[in-house]
């Protein structure tokens, strides 16, 4: 049993057609119990929520500052590799893509990580492109001890992996896995993923399945906003967290919402998810789950990441590189896509912290 | 329609069969009550007689008989309970209780546990009686239960949902019914119990203390039916604060 079954009974048809017909009635009920509720979370995500955006907003700040009070943690990505042997057309690191392509050695991520730590932070994301056989489990076993010698939580967003993998890079000190669907539309997804391991839909999906069996700690889902219908997208990414959350109730969760950035070659967004729709999406999320950790990264402007400080995020990314040795040597020919935010982790503290929030930078301590 | 493991239920109140003063009275109260899971004790079972007096017209009547381990104070115990059950009344149900403490008779959750995942094991439909222990309710949907029956409050005490807190964060997580057992004393305690979402109650004390047992257990029925209504129709809002500015949300319209 796997989210996949799960997924198979769930008629997309059925459920768009009770988002488009909810009524404020529907919200109005959903807004007295709100908690783990997917009807609930169905009527919220809704059209006919949007009147209600700012009551939603009021209930949110306040259940995330009841459960995360006023931390925001503070994470930075450490782009390992750009090398990728999957075709996806949103993204700069699609296999086609004439693009200088860069592994780091273990001297070279030693010299980011150093560059990284300077700027203050103690939580690190490691990315790659989805390369099995150069960026694969034995490169992620040699680079981990290198990592968790200098930062006390280490989370990774790369292929879907075996659970057996994941089991030994658990042991290697791994804290958290972030996978994303990208879309939970089949076909939309196989029109953006083209070539490569990555066009396999169904693997994709019950991975998470396999990371929580391996015990990884925190789990990431999240869905690429643009590609098609985000209210929908995001609601069976609700499923799905609901799903994991019942199943394996010992992991966290947490949950990105990036929407389409500009990239070399890249597709424009089919679907076009205003800041009023991002904003309704973080506040039903929180509404539906109020333990879910909601992560912000730099690809969102500095005036919108401001305000969402204060909205129901938890976790927050700035002074991000998104090219492999960015830190020490940026060249932004090896981006991913580009980032809006491009002030200092130091200048985003300061905008936290002026709003009464306080950055978070060391998460938690794995391994007692 | 309530489904546990391979049966359903129309009524989502189950009822038990002890402290009624006469078994007349109990298979009437049970009738009113619309009942159609009822649970008894294997301790009380006659080996000899086969307690015919009380077992007879409730299986004639048609209701589905939950055998429970009431009176076992460890594994043993419980696993000799429900082996005996299933060999007299031809059951794999169990309702599993395990209560060491003759005071309060507070369920053991280490002993369930680990007689529910024996007795998953082997094939029984298990239901434990547990303390509403939100990690403890999630193990054992692990080990296999087809239920969880939290209690609302001390067995037999009428005091209600004392543990209201925990048996919201029990029905919001479950994967299997819940069904809050134990210490519910009113009809409007049952109707509550059904408004946060619990999937069934089960009642006895207050249907068999009542000075009309009759009655009390067709007042159950239409309670638990009327929480079930509330919860399908959903609450409508407790309080409508007006929001003249937006001050959260403004930076949208700039
Ligand atoms: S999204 Fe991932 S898999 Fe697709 S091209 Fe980019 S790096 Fe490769």
């Amino acid at each position: 049993m796997s989210f996949v079954d799960v997924f198979k009974k769930l008629s997309r048809s059925e459920l768009k057609l009770r988002l488009y017909s909810s009524t404020a009635a529907d919200v109005e009920c959903a807004m007295q119990k709100p908690s783990g509720d997917v009807d609930s979370l169905l009527a919220l995500l809704s059209p006919a929520a949007e009147p209600f955006l700012e009551q939603m907003a009021q209930q949110a700040v306040a259940l995330t500052r009841q459960r995360f009070g006023a931390s925001i943690g503070m994470y930075i990505p450490l782009y390992l590799s750009n090398l990728c042997a999957n075709e996806c057309d949103y993204c700069g690191f699609t296999m086609s893509n004439k693009i200088k392509r860069k592994t780091l050695t273990d001297s070279e991520i030693k010299d980011e990580m150093r560059s990284i730590k300077s700027m203050g932070y103690d939580s690190i994301l490691l990315v790659s492109g989805e390369h099995e056989s150069k960026v694969g489990v034995p490169y992620f076993k040699q680079v981990l001890p290198l990592i968790t010698e200098q930062f006390s939580h280490v989370a990774m967003e790369v292929q879907p992996l075996e659970e057996q993998d994941y089991r030994e890079l658990v042991a290697e000190g791994l804290d958290a896995v972030m996978l994303y669907q990208e879309t939970y539309n089949p076909v939309t997804y196989s029109e953006h993923h083209t070539r490569g391991k990555k066009k396999d839909f169904g693997y994709r999906l019950e991975s998470p399945d396999r990371v929580a069996r391996a015990g990884v700690d925190k789990i990431g889902l999240g869905v690429l906003l643009g590609l098609d219908d985000w209210r929908l997208d995001a609601l069976l990414m609700g499923h799905h967290l609901d799903y994991m959350e019942k199943t394996y109730w010992r992991s966290r969760y947490s949950i990105s919402l990036p929407r389409l950035r500009p990239c070399t070659g890249g597709v424009t967004p089919k679907v076009e998810l205003t800041d009023k729709g991002l904003v309704q999406m973080i506040c039903a999320f929180r509404l539906f789950n109020q333990q879910l950790e909601i992560s912000l990264s730099t690809r969102e402007t500095p005036k919108l990441r401001d305000n969402l400080f204060t909205l129901g995020v938890t976790n927050v990314s700035a002074g991000s590189s998104t090219q492999p040795g960015g830190y020490v040597e940026p060249n932004t020919e090896l981006d991913q896509f580009e980032i809006s935010d491009e002030r200092s982790p130091q200048v985003v503290a300061n905008a936290m912290l002026e709003r009464g929030l306080n950055p978070v930078w060391k998460d938690w301590e794995s391994g007692w | 329609m309530l489904t546990i493991a391979d049966h359903q239920f129309e009524s989502r109140l189950f009822t038990g069969t002890g402290k009624f003063a006469t078994a007349q009275t109990m298979l009437d109260a049970v009738g009113a009550s619309e009942s159609q899971l009822v649970t008894l004790a294997v301790k009380r079972l006659d080996l000899n007689t086969g307690s015919d007096n009380i077992l007879k017209p409730l299986i004639d009547s048609g209701v589905k008989l939950l055998p429970n381990t009431a009176g076992a104070r460890n594994v043993k115990e419980a696993l000799f309970a429900a082996h005996l059950s299933r060999e007299m009344l031809g059951t794999n149900w169990i309702k599993l209780e395990i209560h060491p403490d003759p005071k309060y008779l507070m369920p053991d959750p280490i002993e369930t546990l680990e007689a529910a995942r024996i007795l998953c094991e082997q094939g029984y439909v298990v239901l434990p009686y547990v303390h509403a222990d939100p990690v403890l309710c999630r193990r054992l949907e692990e080990v296999g239960c087809a239920a969880v029956m939290p209690l609302g409050s001390p067995i037999g005490s009428n005091q209600g949902l004392a543990s209201e807190p925990f048996l919201k964060i029990i029905i919001e997580q479950a994967k299997v019914p819940v069904i809050v057992d134990a210490g519910i004393g009113a009809p409007s305690q049952a109707t509550h119990a059904m408004e946060l979402g619990a999937d069934a109650v089960l009642v006895n004390t207050a249907i068999a203390s009542s000075r009309d047992p009759v009655t009390m257990g067709r007042c159950f029925a239409q309670a638990v039916n009327t929480g079930r209504q509330a919860y399908i129709a959903g609450l409508g809002a407790v309080s409508h604060q007006a929001h003249n500015t937006s001050p959260l949300t403004g930076f949208l319209n700039d």
